[in-house]
């Protein structure tokens, strides 16, 4: 399912369920009500779009500084022939949440989330070691908000 | 670092915490029941009250630890293919300023300042612009460039060609693994 497939009822309910859900006993109750429509169809409405892959989750943004864990951005230099190898070596680690070919020398991306701040240092070791690359280690100095909302 | 990087681990909460706190966060994290009473399911699960677990999920957003509870979209499952990470070398003394201009743009998705790498690596702040396609991407960022007044900042655009990997990320250990 792409952009083009979803209707415009689908497109509402993404858009309305990116700002979150109510905490009340029935949510997706009260959201049905605001777009109109049945919470059941809500229901299955969503059921469907996790299904096909748009939604990949709903769920929480957890802060991960707050709640005690680490996180950061880190990037490798991959040479060309070589780039197989090393996404599968990165990739191998739990801790890598997100990991993105780009278009630079430093062409390989990648979010490392681990339960306690110490363990990033770890990690990046561990990934020097398997891939005999020097990780460039970027953690967050400093966030400036923005509205989590992608218009659909 | 998708957009909504919905990012981050549980681990050393401050102890005392009750063990059943902990598993709901746990299974928050793999995503809500899609169910007319998603809260109570959980609390099933978690062993605790409806209105516990209601109440659990108030005081984590008050306090900042959710940043936001709702819904994660793939960006290229909906056609948002074009992924730029906008990388601007901006002296010390104007990037928070610089910063916080960007990251009101409705256009930006993530905005943050992190250290330098020299000499391979001179930018110091870090956006995110989603799009459907490269030429709007970029279009976005040369008028919001003319509209800040962003000119005289060296940056570079860092398309994403693949993703290798995207998911929410694992925080919370499962008790068992």
């Amino acid at each position: 399912m792409s952009l083009a497939e979803l209707d415009a009822l689908d497109r509402r309910l993404i858009n309305r369920l990116q700002e979150g859900l109510p905490l009340s006993p029935r949510p997706f109750a009260a959201v049905a009500g605001e777009l109109g429509v049945a919470e059941d169809a809500l229901l299955e409405r969503l059921a469907r779009l996790r299904a096909s892959g748009v939604l990949s989750r709903f769920g929480p943004m957890y802060h991960a500084e707050r709640l005690g864990g680490g996180l950061t951005l880190a990037a490798l230099a991959v040479p060309e022939a070589d780039f197989e190898r090393v996404s599968e070596a990165v990739n191998a680690f739990p801790e890598v949440a997100h990991n993105y070919r780009r278009e630079h020398t430093l062409n390989m991306w990648f979010v490392l989330a681990t339960e306690t701040p110490s363990r990033i240092a770890e990690v990046i070791e561990a990934i020097e070691a398997a891939t005999g690359l020097p990780v460039y280690n970027m953690p967050k100095e400093e966030e400036f908000h923005v509205r989590l909302h992608l218009p659909v | 670092m998708s957009t909504a990087t919905p990012i981050s681990p549980e681990a050393a909460r401050p102890s005392g915490e009750p063990e059943a706190h902990r598993r709901l966060r746990a299974l928050l994290e793999r995503g809500l029941p899609l169910t007319p009473r998603p809260w109570q399911a959980l609390a099933d699960q978690a062993g605790l009250a409806e209105e516990e677990v209601m109440a659990c999920v108030r005081r984590w957003q008050a306090e900042g630890l959710i940043k936001r509870l709702g819904l994660v979209v793939r960006h290229r499952r909906l056609g948002l293919q074009a992924n730029a990470m906008v990388v601007w070398d901006v002296p010390d003394e104007r990037v928070a300023l610089v910063g916080r201009r960007l990251a009101r743009e409705a256009a930006v998705t993530l905005c943050y300042r992190r250290p330098r790498r020299l000499p391979d690596w001179p930018y110091n702040l870090f956006c995110m612009i989603h799009g459907a396609r490269r030429e709007r991407v970029l279009a976005t960022l040369e008028s919001t460039i003319a509209r800040l007044g962003l000119d005289d900042i060296p940056h570079r655009v860092l398309f994403s060609t693949h993703a290798y990997r995207q998911c929410g990320g694992r925080y919370v250990r499962e008790p068992d693994a």
